[in-house]
């Protein structure tokens, strides 16, 4: 299987006080009271050091995302990082995973295949091309996008891309939300006939519909761990079992907090405060935000007022009264020593059927040193007992950059620095 | 509360329902709603002693049909649905009253073809925009917020026709639904060009406004009177933005008097 490291490039000095002082960390947050852009440009750099530091590691891939006016994650242009990781990255068998830019908000959308083609040339072919719809917030308030136009805005965007990497010709797009006289791309990617397609969502039928339709591998990234996701993955290849589709655990990705030390006690000291900051300020979302009217079609507002928003108002409300332990217990985080880690991280890989994984090394107020050390444990001591998970079964990760497929990046772990030494740099 | 009946329309090629409910005797009315979807609320009661009163819903908000959305993409579509709408109905040019997401598209209808509407009342409507007073963002409003800008009494029962009840699933269903569906032809800024066509509503006009309406605020009310070159301002004391539900009785007596005479 594949285990990539996933970033989300928090501010990581929120004051103590945050969320009872300001209502969300996302769409308005007031940069000036709470951040300082000379600590900002010092976080972008420890980001991109961080993924570089995983990909020396022997990482099977590296990963950004786009959010707006986002204290948790505030990479507006994943593309701008992208492009460092895909420079720095060159030579070692370590996919670009973009998680990626948002389609629906990048206007017009041809610029997401142009800036693609750059990321897989530039990487000579290493590039995971992630097609995300983007959130209500990102799109909807932050990049003004009609909310009940959203989806269908993503749908079209989407196939312009597609058709921009691959005709032969010169052509028109005549869409309802994009008019593009002549379209023809360049440059165009290394990867033939484009670059594997990976679509992130948060459990919606009509996400799986999307993927399935087009054959794109379907990421549900969540928070919440994968006992939650175990939910949504058995409905997801229920619907993949339906669509007879065959069952390759590569047609799903799946993200997992996860940190690593020494014992679990350590674990305990090391990770807990960290852990608190992501759920008490990290996720500190208004609610309004999330749930903005037309945003979800007719069926799926109903089914998610029904079904799932009593059982997430539940969860988050019990969340902010969760010990450690209940963060664990519930793998919200899988932490712990690195053999609980490995039993864990393997049963849930097992129960959920993921192929690719990603898991967030960096949480929160996580320091650097820690991060790396994070990164190290997990590189060495984890990450090598799950690469010939799914291999006896015969799958082909077709979603997997090829020129990279059948290959490992392997030959990197323990290569990288060890962090005491990349610290005192 | 008057005997209402409800009519049932195809329009647009067959694409769109239209569910007009229908009530009263008298010259034609036509009642546009809010963002939140059609209240028969007591001024309509009232009004339909004198007035045949045609309040349709807004395309996707009658229940069951939440579809019918789909093929209106902007305000000049919606305009255009409009005057199929009152064909159908067989109204030449009736009177127009609409409330805050109605007001715009009410006035909207009057501009395009100014011979389409006799008399045209705006009440706390949406369409323009001011960049010192900036209309907050209703759709993600939190609620108690919401209450304290669009009541005069937050606490004023009639909240419960706008608010959602969060025991209720139907009811933030049915709120969300509407609001995303009208919202449709707002976000993200309540400003598709209204300015610039609103010298053309020939229609006299009664801008009607709450004087505590934080959500619009009076200011607004000055701002409509400059553009429209034949109205004029009623204000309404102890109402907000939902003038409507906060004060039936005046509201009804304005609009009778102005549509009488």
């Amino acid at each position: 299987m594949k285990i990539s490291m996933f970033h989300l490039m928090p501010y990581r000095d929120l004051p103590a006080d945050f969320e009872q002082k300001y209502q969300s960390v996302w769409v308005d947050p007031p940069f000036w009271e709470l951040a300082d852009p000379a600590k900002v440009g010092q976080y972008y750099n420890w980001t991109l050091d961080e993924l570089i530091y995983a990909a020396k590691s022997g990482m099977d891939g590296i990963c950004v995302n786009e959010h707006h006016q986002n204290a948790y994650g505030f990479m507006p242009s994943p593309n701008l990082m992208g492009s460092v990781l895909a420079r720095a990255t060159n030579g070692m068998n370590c996919a670009v995973v973009q998680m990626g830019a948002t389609l629906p908000t990048t206007n017009p959308p041809i610029r997401v295949a142009e800036e693609y083609a750059m990321l897989d040339t530039i990487s000579g072919g290493r590039l995971v091309a992630g097609m995300p719809l983007g959130t209500p917030m990102d799109a909807n308030l932050c990049y003004g996008v009609t909310p009940i136009e959203h989806r269908e805005r993503y749908y079209e965007a989407h196939d312009l891309i597609l058709k921009a990497w691959q005709s032969r010709e010169t052509f028109a797009w005549n869409g309802k939300y994009f008019k593009l006289p002549m379209v023809n791309l360049w440059p165009r990617p290394i990867q033939q006939p484009h670059p594997p397609v990976w679509v992130p969502g948060a459990g919606s039928l009509s996400t799986w519909d999307f993927a399935a339709k087009h054959d794109h591998c379907y990421c549900f990234l969540s928070y919440y761990g994968n006992k939650l996701g175990k939910r949504v993955m058995d409905g997801f290849w229920e619907f993949v079992d339906k669509s007879k589709l065959d069952p390759n655990p590569y047609r799903a990705g799946f993200l997992q907090l996860v940190v690593v030390a020494d014992s679990d006690a350590q674990a305990e000291r090391d990770y807990y405060p960290h852990i608190r900051y992501f759920y008490d300020k990290s996720l500190h979302i208004l609610n309004e935000y999330q749930m903005i009217p037309g945003n979800q079609d007719y069926r799926s507002l109903s089914n998610s007022v029904k079904n799932l928003l009593p059982m997430q108002l539940d969860l988050m409300n019990s969340v902010k009264n969760w010990k450690y332990k209940d963060f664990v217990d519930n793998q919200f985080v899988i932490a712990g020593s690195p053999a609980t880690v490995r039993d864990q991280l393997m049963e849930a890989v097992k129960k959920l059927r993921v192929g690719n994984l990603m898991v967030l090394l960096h949480i929160g107020s996580m320091p650097h040193e820690l991060t790396l050390k994070n990164i190290d444990l997990f590189s060495r001591e984890v990450l090598p007992h799950f690469r010939n998970v799914w291999d006896e079964d015969g799958w082909d990760n077709k979603w997997w950059p090829t020129a990279l497929r059948g290959k490992t990046n392997a030959e990197n772990i323990g290569r990288a620095p060890r962090p005491e030494m990349h610290a005192g740099k | 509360m008057a005997a209402t009946s409800e009519q049932t329309l195809k329009l647009w090629e067959n694409k769109v329902t239209a569910k007009v409910k229908v009530a009263g005797d008298g010259p034609a009315l036509v009642y546009l709603h809010s963002g939140y979807g059609l209240v028969w609320d007591d001024s309509l009661d009232l009004l339909a002693k004198d007035f045949t009163v045609y309040a349709p819903e807004h395309p996707g908000t009658s229940a069951g049909d939440p579809d019918s959305i789909k093929p209106l993409d902007d305000v000049w579509d919606l305009v255009l649905y409009y005057y199929e709408l009152f064909d159908k109905l067989g109204l030449e040019a009736p009177a127009v009253v609409g409330h805050s997401f109605g007001g715009m598209v009410a006035a909207e209808i009057a501009a395009n073809n100014p011979r389409r509407v006799s008399r045209l009342a705006l009440i706390n409507p949406l369409g323009l925009w001011r960049d010192d007073t900036p209309i907050k963002n209703y759709m993600v409003t939190p609620q108690a917020d919401l209450d304290k800008l669009t009541f005069a009494d937050p606490h004023n029962p009639a909240r419960k026709h706008v608010a959602m009840n969060l025991e209720d699933p139907d009811s933030i269903i049915r709120i969300t639904w509407a609001l995303g569906c009208t919202g449709k032809f707002i976000w993200p800024i309540p400003d598709k060009g209204l300015r610039k066509r609103a010298h053309r509503i020939a229609a006299p006009t009664l801008i009607i406004w709450g004087k505590q309406d934080g959500l619009t605020k009076p200011i607004y009310a000055d701002e409509f009177k400059s553009l429209i070159p034949n109205a004029r301002i009623a204000m309404v004391d102890n109402a907000a933005h939902m003038t409507p539900l906060e004060q039936p009785a005046v509201v009804a007596k304005l609009l009778r008097e102005f549509l009488k005479h």
